[in-house]
């Protein structure tokens, strides 16, 4: 029987079965400062081993300041989370990239770039966008603090298979269109929940011809969409991507892997549970105006007006987030002006897209409307790579603040934060209430959206610089 | 999970109705990273007299002479005597947390809130309902006689005294079953433990990659 590539990636890690529930083999277990203190604690409460060390890869990234690092972590809550995630790594015998590690980063960048997201892996780690690791054709999930203790003494997750989906993207992408672009288009397509209870698959000749970086960015926001996981068949481009790095296998073993990672894909004729279909050459640069992924619209496009809305239940959600955001119904995206620029997170901060920013912002200058625009690489070996080809150089020159990597403003769990009130063009994943700090108005964009939209001091189309 | 088979236990009686988890765990408490460590502070306005924060030294606060679990004749306890509609209010997994750290085992009353009397279980407590008759004869024993043990088999579902006074309590199958052997979530998913070492042999035979250090 025909199978998907979700298929083929579940089946190939059942352990057993029992009462509609599976026991799935984990292969990678990548591990932060934030949702693992507990589940350290629980295993040495139990006397319990970590089942396969080897497994386990971890870093902080949450907490870390993205400033000067020398003096450690000023705040004592977040300093204890991250010699927590030390010390239980240590006494574990866990690899851990350690704040001041050249390689360390966001663990959804770290992961990829080590080779340690692997074809055909199954990838957990206590955090929602580990989705991201599925661009590799791999099955990656986020899971709970208790699933992270049971993943570590079992080396198993007690998971239900669900649904499959598939997200198909076909022709060309305009100029300036990117992969945020797609995401942004399709949860504005089926909403945040459209994808709940379902693994996506995205597919097409526009996905064909993303890069890893941009699949990277596609699978990150699958969760965004609702599905616990999003992934893209293997191809050439991700076993090129793949080929080199620490953790990839070498010689005659390679071999052995590229032909098995060649056999993972959607079969012909394999059956969707749902199908959902984008026409690439017809998305334009997204923005989202709201408070919700969902709430995304074209850069030629204007803020809804909650009056022509007949559902009141949505009608209501957008008058809530209209306020929230402090925008009129009907202004135009283009004439919302910003006060401060996020280039980071999980979803956007390696290196293609620290260069497509760049490009951007090279010899302009940040609008004097905007109080900070900071560029936060994904991982240290993303910083130094930018920093040898004069990224740093572009950005610092446009006014733009260099920083040291990490999760930063994405979530705002380290110093880095909007002040109340304060409208920010981000190339993170979630414009939630507060999310990038209290009161924090939150506009999710492109990179290279974000630094045109810091050069200008609001929103432009990317296209027609 | 620490099995739960026998436990021959000094009892100690907290003779309060409706005790929630708040008392049991103050909330000022609950920004710990940790799971473990709460004991010092389990009922931590009842049983010092200043006001308690994390990170505080309590060998050197001043713990209230009054309250019972600071009676020397109590000290070493692995049974907690309760009242009625014990462990209410939130769902909080620090509650049991706290209690377990302290040294208690096992909890008998004659009724307990929902989620805590499942919480309890997760943790490897055994709350014990007895007939309100029964924890009140308990409760003049355990008071009157210092030294007063109670021994509960879980096997055969009996709490005994030492004047050789049996009562019977129920507890459902499964949760028996889990606890007598030590299974949690995790243990159950280690009744598998052969399938696992299988799948991971099959596993590295074919993806050997996969297992490189």
């Amino acid at each position: 029987m025909a199978k998907t590539l979700y298929d083929k990636l579940f089946d190939s890690h059942v352990v057993h079965e029992e009462n509609g529930a599976a026991l799935l083999y984990i292969d990678r277990h990548l591990v932060h400062e934030v949702t693992s203190p507990q589940a350290f604690e629980g295993l040495k409460l139990s006397a319990r081993k970590v089942w396969r060390v080897s497994s386990v890869l971890a870093v902080p990234d949450h907490n870390v300041p993205t400033t000067d690092r020398s003096k450690g972590i000023a705040d004592p809550v977040s300093r204890l989370q991250v010699e927590t995630l030390d010390n239980n790594c240590a006494e574990f015998g866990i690899t851990e990239f350690r704040m001041n590690d050249a390689r360390q980063g966001i663990v959804h960048v770290i992961g990829p770039e080590q080779g340690a997201t692997l074809p055909g892996m199954t990838v957990v780690c206590g955090d929602s966008h580990t989705s991201t690791h599925g661009a590799f054709g791999a099955l990656a999930h986020g899971i709970g603090t208790s699933e992270v203790e049971h993943v570590l003494a079992t080396q198993c997750l007690v998971q239900k298979k669900s649904k499959a989906m598939l997200v198909k993207v076909e022709g060309q992408l305009g100029r300036g269109i990117t992969a945020k672009d797609i995401a942004l288009a399709v949860i504005g397509k089926i909403g945040t929940a459209g994808g709940t209870g379902y693994a996506i698959e995205f597919a097409g000749s526009a996905i064909r011809g993303l890069s890893m970086e941009g699949r990277m960015t596609l699978c990150n926001m699958a969760i965004e969409a609702g599905a616990r996981a999003g992934m893209v068949a293997v191809d050439d481009t991700t076993i090129n991507y793949v080929k080199g790095r620490p953790y990839a296998p070498k010689a005659e073993q390679w071999d052995a892997a590229v032909a098995y990672w060649r056999t993972l894909h959607s079969d012909e004729g394999a059956k969707f549970d749902a199908v959902v279909e984008l026409d690439a050459a017809a998305i334009l640069p997204q923005v989202t105006w709201g408070t919700s992924p969902e709430m995304v619209t074209g850069i030629d496009g204007k803020v809804p007006d909650p009056a022509k809305e007949s559902d009141p239940t949505k009608r209501g959600g957008i008058e809530r987030a209209l306020e929230y955001m402090g925008l009129q119904a009907n202004t135009p995206i283009e004439q919302i002006h910003i006060d401060k620029v996020f280039i980071g997170s999980c979803t956007n901060s390696r290196i293609e897209d620290l260069r497509a920013a760049a490009a951007i912002a090279k010899g302009k200058h940040v609008a004097p409307n905007v109080k900070l625009a900071m560029v936060v690489p994904g991982s240290g070996l993303v910083k130094a790579q930018a920093e040898q080809e004069g990224l740093d150089k572009v950005f610092k020159d446009a006014g733009f603040e260099w920083r040291e990597p990490g999760c930063s403003m994405c979530l705002a769990m380290n110093a880095d934060r909007l002040e109340p009130g304060e409208r920010c063009a981000s190339t993170s994943n979630r414009n939630f209430e507060g999310r990038q700090g209290q009161g924090g108005r939150t506009h999710l964009v492109s990179p290279e959206m974000a630094a045109a939209a810091a050069v200008a001091g609001h929103f432009v189309d990317v296209r027609q610089l | 999970m620490q099995p739960f088979v026998t436990l021959d236990g000094l009892a100690v009686p907290l003779d309060r109705a409706n005790v929630d988890t708040d008392a049991i765990i103050p909330k000022q408490f609950l920004k710990s990273i940790k799971r473990s460590g709460f004991g010092p502070n389990a009922f931590d306005e009842w049983r010092y007299l200043d006001h308690g924060e994390p990170g505080m030294d309590n060998s050197q606060r001043k713990v209230n002479p009054d309250f019972v679990l600071n009676q020397p004749r109590y000290q070493g306890a692995e049974i907690l005597l309760a009242r009625e509609n014990f462990g209410c209010g939130s769902s909080r997994e620090h509650a049991p947390w706290a209690l377990l750290d302290y040294g208690f085992r096992a909890i008998v009353a004659p009724s307990f809130a929902d989620i805590f009397f499942n919480n309890c279980f997760k943790n490897g407590i055994l709350p014990v309902v007895l007939s309100a008759e029964a924890v009140d004869r308990l409760f003049k024993a355990v008071q009157t006689t210092p030294g007063y043990k109670i021994l509960i088999d879980l096997e055969k579902q009996t709490v005994q005294t030492p004047d050789g006074q049996a009562y019977s309590f129920e507890v459902d199958a499964f949760r028996k079953h889990c606890l007598l052997n030590g299974l949690d979530d995790i243990g159950l998913t280690l009744q598998h433990v052969d399938k696992i070492k299988a799948f991971e042999t099959q596993h590295k035979q074919t993806q050997p990659w996969l297992f490189n250090q």
